[in-house]
């Protein structure tokens, strides 16, 4: 299947990133038809009817989000973009943002104009340096053209977009914990509920939506649900920006309806290295379960991809070919969540290094059996018991990897002249600093 | 201490969120690009100007990773070691730059000019193995770049 552009539609032009050149391909004709000719009820209806999930990692549906807001319209409600991309193996947003980001900022604006926000932030990771400014030049044209400010072309209907860096935190992308980061405080999460619809930022009913699906809200709008609709699959509706990185040959972004048999993302990619054979791979960043040869057919869907124990995540194909070791790898990812855990709960501060000190004996040589058995029990109170999403998305890289590469793990089991005697592994302080 | 520039600018950002504490991250920023680092000095003048206790700074000081409380090299060199630039290079492009710059991981040159820092994923896997020198994104490096790449930084290249 060719790929089908949408989102990425401009991202080669020379100057898309300034407002003639963007205008010129179309840009802010959504903005122009919608505000103020039709109302902010009927753009709402619109994304609700279109089915579009959030394409930050969680899949729920952005309608049914929208939805949760109270009604009373005396309120003040904030749209909060959450821009930052830190899953390993997600990169779309910073291609979104770098080579198209008036798209964003005109996402941003139907998107507020339909929950009657008056301010709109944009939470970038603080390492999107060149995204930052791009998008800062972004949001100035768009106020001088009069499409953002007080007020909105002929509208009574105002919005400031405010652009906020972050300061490197994989977890400030988990929305609680990215208000309270934007409020200014450390990047944990709060409890739910109340959710951010109904107390979020300051308090006030918040929305939060990616980036990916922010820009989606600009192509509702100018092509009708019922087109958004046509692509895809059912529950699955509209394209998606597959990233695929790892031992493919040419890693990038590559956008295609949601549903595309998983075969077909790979040879997007130029398939496997030369003279090399697809081993797994982890379809939706590194927070799901591996899929292996035997998913090749698999449909990249939210729901195929959850039957399978998996998911869809953020699209991003880390792809690891007949040479990779996955003992190594299971033992940098949870390397990473050690590092990211932020510390607020116990079950994902201790477990995550736990597990680290346990991969790392066994990657070292010195690891048993019952290391195999310690790991899945770590991991499944861990996810059980953890305050957020953080150590329930590190444990089926983990799990997922011993399942289906066994005996990868016996090899480096075996490796110990005394793997019997070993006593089980505890955790050990003072952590080692990584 | 920090500049009267730079204090002005602060207070600026204040006024632009609905809640003064929300520009605390980006004061930071802009502290640390004058300061070079966030120390203890920095973080009370920082805290005077949110009329916060400086340990509510200092927590936000250790919890992210962009913010350094030792001073660290005129350029920072950040390669990411998470696993889609590990299955394409990372580490050895991690061993390499160390060995050309003389420094282990995390530690600066003892000319000051560089910190070597091993990073997480930094969204741009389709580069890998990649790095990014200050504010500039480079990859997949190259073994035979790595020298002109170093130079270009040390000559400020990276920072605008």
């Amino acid at each position: 299947m060719p790929e089908m552009r949408i989102l990425m539609a401009h991202i080669d032009s020379p100057g898309q990133c300034h407002i003639q050149t963007y205008e010129r391909h179309g840009g802010y004709q959504a903005v122009r038809k919608a505000i103020p000719h039709i109302p902010p009820e009927e753009i709402k209806e619109w994304v609700k009817e279109s089915g579009l999930r959030g394409r930050g990692g969680a899949g729920f549906l952005t309608g049914l989000k929208w939805g949760f807001l109270p009604q009373e319209r005396a309120l003040p409600k904030y749209l909060v973009c959450n821009c930052d991309e830190s899953e390993p193996g997600t990169f779309k947003d910073r291609l979104l943002i770098e080579r198209d980001p008036h798209q964003l900022v005109e996402g941003i604006i139907l998107s507020a104009y339909a929950i009657d926000a008056h301010l709109a932030f944009i939470y970038a990771r603080g390492e999107f340096f060149e995204g930052m400014a791009k998008l800062r030049v972004a949001i100035e044209e768009a106020k001088e053209k009069g499409y953002v400010g007080s007020p909105i072309l002929t509208s009574p209907f105002s919005l400031e977009i405010i652009l906020h860096p972050g300061a490197g935190a994989y977890i400030a992308g988990e929305e609680t914990a990215l208000l309270n980061s934007l409020e200014g405080f450390r990047a944990t999460p709060r409890l739910k509920p109340p959710f951010p619809a109904v107390a979020g930022l300051y308090g006030k009913p918040t929305i939060v939506n990616n980036v990916e699906t922010l820009c989606n809200v600009v192509h509702i709008v100018n092509h009708g649900a019922e087109w958004f609709k046509s692509i895809g699959k059912p529950k699955n509706t509209g394209t998606k920006i597959f990233q695929i990185s790892g031992q493919v040959r040419r890693p990038g972004c590559y956008e295609f309806p949601l549903g595309i048999p998983l075969r077909e993302v790979l040879e997007a990619a130029g398939g496997m290295l030369p003279g090399r054979q697809f081993k797994a791979c982890y379809p939706g960043g590194s927070s799901c379960s591996l899929l292996t040869l035997s998913d090749l057919d698999i449909s990249m869907d939210f729901e195929t991809l959850m039957a399978r124990d998996s998911a869809l995540g953020t699209a991003s194909l880390i792809v690891m070919d007949d040479s990779a070791d996955m003992v190594k790898v299971a033992h940098r990812l949870m390397q990473f969540y050690q590092n990211e855990s932020c510390g607020k709960c116990t079950p994902c501060r201790e477990g995550t290094r736990w597990m680290v000190q346990v991969l790392a004996r066994i990657e070292a040589g010195g690891g048993t059996y019952r290391d195999l058995s310690l790991l899945q029990e770590v991991c499944s109170s861990m996810a059980a018991t953890s305050f957020c999403a953080l150590a329930i998305g590190a444990a089926p890289p983990i799990l997922s990897a011993i399942k289906e590469f066994k005996q990868e793990f016996e090899h480096y089991i075996r490796k110990n002249p005394r793997a019997d005697e070993t006593p089980e592994m505890r955790i050990s302080y003072p952590y080692q600093c990584l | 201490m920090l500049s009267e520039k730079t204090k002005q600018k602060i207070l600026a950002l204040q006024k632009l969120y609905p809640e003064m504490r929300s520009a605390l991250i980006p004061a930071l920023h802009l502290a640390q690009r004058e300061a070079g680092y966030l120390s203890v000095e920095t973080q009370r003048e920082v805290a005077r100007l949110f009329g916060l206790d400086p340990n509510e700074i200092n927590a936000i000081v250790t919890f992210y990773d962009m913010f350094f409380e030792k001073p660290v090299g005129k350029h920072l060199i950040h390669i990411c070691k998470n696993v889609s630039c590990m299955l394409r290079g990372g580490d050895e492009l991690m061993a390499l730059v160390c060995d050309k710059l003389q420094v282990k991981p995390g530690k600066t040159t003892a000319d000051g000019e560089f910190t070597v820092m091993a990073s997480e994923c930094l969204a741009a896997c389709d580069r890998a193995p990649m790095m990014m020198v200050d504010k500039k994104v480079m990859g997949p490096v190259k073994d035979e770049d790595i020298d002109c790449l170093l130079a270009e930084a040390k000559r400020g290249v990276s920072d605008a």
